[in-house]
């Protein structure tokens, strides 16, 4: 279904414009990291991507619109549902249309791969927050997406639940699917991206390879920024 | 004793011994109220949903409009049944007036808007949380709705508990369409009137005590299971 094209998407909400004819290509491959300032519209733009939010004006083109919705996204706090942790896997296989069997299956192997097979039968809403988020991430994973969206998925946890839930992302893309992720840690952006996308006051400011991006930022925005966030360098 | 005390010493005394006639009229409230309330769940907890997860012109009215009906009269509910259903009435046909199914329906007009009220309240809250989830793993509206009433259920329980309460303790509805006719349609609420209008006090307090039991036990099961829950899933 990859590329997805965006083309003068704009996206405003109650007089205020968000995204700003942005214009993008994003292609199957290199693990995208969209970095910007607060207010940038960076979960603007990839709630746009996945079709949670409609584009006030502009078009968004996947390449094929093939039926099934192969896509996913992990928001920036775990929304669990009031059952055990692997009946929220199940939830997700079964709206995607898996039966119960194989969806029981699937949902099994995933919550091994993500380190939870223990907690299965644990209420998901008793998890610590970083067991929530990997069964976030095992609830995405486990509908085999082609594109997996991520909304700033450890600003809210400790080192050690972010470094597990950075090598589940890693491995969830060393099977084959597309990383699209927001984040504020720019650390993290190194080591999980391939390609940054630069983004202030709702447009597309840079684009380039994560190694080019922090050696020698283009436009002087992203400059900045990567003055502020890391301001010893 | 004084005369108070006496009514209430032959008032446990009838309970003790489980006296027939008090034990007929319990009966035939437990029974016509709880038909009620589960024709009012069947049709207020759907309607909650409904309204949670729908967004269309005219909502925002509706859900006050709605939100009002759980302040209605119960006379007035009775009113508005009794002409429905009397002889000239649009269902009179029926011919149920009087009989305890007039009662059923009475009071399960003035449960139901109580029901999808508080629950179209914990529903939203609960889909302003999950939101975003449900339609990113692509649920539909309907199964959205299943979900959140699935999920919420043991805040439902608690509702459909409050909407038994109020059906079991009203007295202006069914009093007006069952007419309160020994050993057909006399509920406790209006054997309570009647009797203690008559100066029969022991019966009126047997039942009153029974009431009151009730409905604190309702009470208590709804927190007992709100509790069980929170603990169980969080």
């Amino acid at each position: 279904m990859l590329p997805l094209e965006l083309r003068d998407v704009c996206y405003a909400a109650n007089g205020k414009v968000i995204l700003d004819r942005l214009t993008v290509r994003i292609d199957a491959g290199p693990r995208t990291m969209i970095l910007g300032p607060n207010g940038a519209g960076k979960s603007v733009l990839m709630r746009v991507c996945h079709g949670l939010l409609r584009p006030t004006s502009g078009a968004l083109r996947w390449c094929s619109s093939s039926g099934a919705r192969r896509q996913a996204m992990v928001f920036q706090r775990p929304v669990m549902l009031r059952r055990t942790a692997i009946a929220n896997v199940i939830y997700g296989l079964e709206l995607s249309g898996f039966s119960r069997r194989e969806s029981a299956l699937r949902a099994h192997d995933v919550l091994e791969a993500v380190g939870l097979e223990t907690a299965a039968h644990q209420p998901a809403r008793k998890l610590s927050g970083g067991e929530q988020q990997r069964l976030a991430l095992a609830r995405a994973w486990a509908l085999g997406p082609e594109v997996l969206f991520l909304d700033e998925p450890t600003a809210n946890l400790d080192p050690r639940s972010t470094r597990d839930v950075e090598s589940i992302i890693t491995a969830i893309h060393a099977t084959g699917t597309k990383i699209v992720m927001t984040t504020h840690n720019l650390g993290q952006a190194r080591r999980l991206g391939d390609e940054i996308l630069f983004m202030s006051e709702g447009r597309l400011v840079e684009r380039a390879s994560v190694d080019v991006f922090f050696r020698e930022p283009a436009s002087a925005e992203a400059k900045a920024f990567i003055k502020s966030e890391l301001p010893w360098q | 004793m004084n005369d108070v005390g006496r009514a209430f010493a032959e008032a446990f005394g009838m309970i003790g011994r489980l006296d027939a006639q008090l034990v007929d009229i319990v009966a035939l409230s437990v029974q016509v109220s709880l038909t009620a309330v589960v024709v009012a769940a069947l049709i207020g907890l759907p309607l909650g949903a409904a309204l949670a997860v729908e967004r269309f012109p005219g909502r925002q009215p509706l859900i006050v409009f709605l939100n009002a009906l759980m302040g209605l009269p119960p006379v007035v509910v009775g009113l508005l049944v009794y002409l429905l259903l009397s002889r000239a009435g649009p269902l009179g046909d029926l011919g149920i007036l009087f009989t305890p199914a007039a009662m059923i329906v009475a009071q399960a007009v003035l449960v139901t808007p109580i029901i999808a009220a508080l629950s179209r309240q914990t529903l939203e809250d609960t889909w302003t949380e999950y939101e975003e989830q449900l339609r990113s793993l692509g649920a539909s509206r309907a199964s959205a709705a299943l979900t959140l009433l699935w999920d919420s259920r043991f805040s439902l329980v608690t509702i459909v508990l409050a909407g038994f309460g109020r059906a079991a303790a009203e007295v202006g509805a069914v009093m007006i369409v069952g007419g309160n006719i020994e050993g057909v349609t006399r509920v406790m609420t209006t054997a309570i009137a009647l009797e203690t209008s008559k100066g029969d006090l022991p019966l009126a307090l047997g039942l009153g005590l029974i009431l009151i039991a009730l409905v604190i036990a309702l009470n208590a099961v709804a927190s007992v299971i709100k509790e069980l829950a929170v603990k169980r899933y969080g």
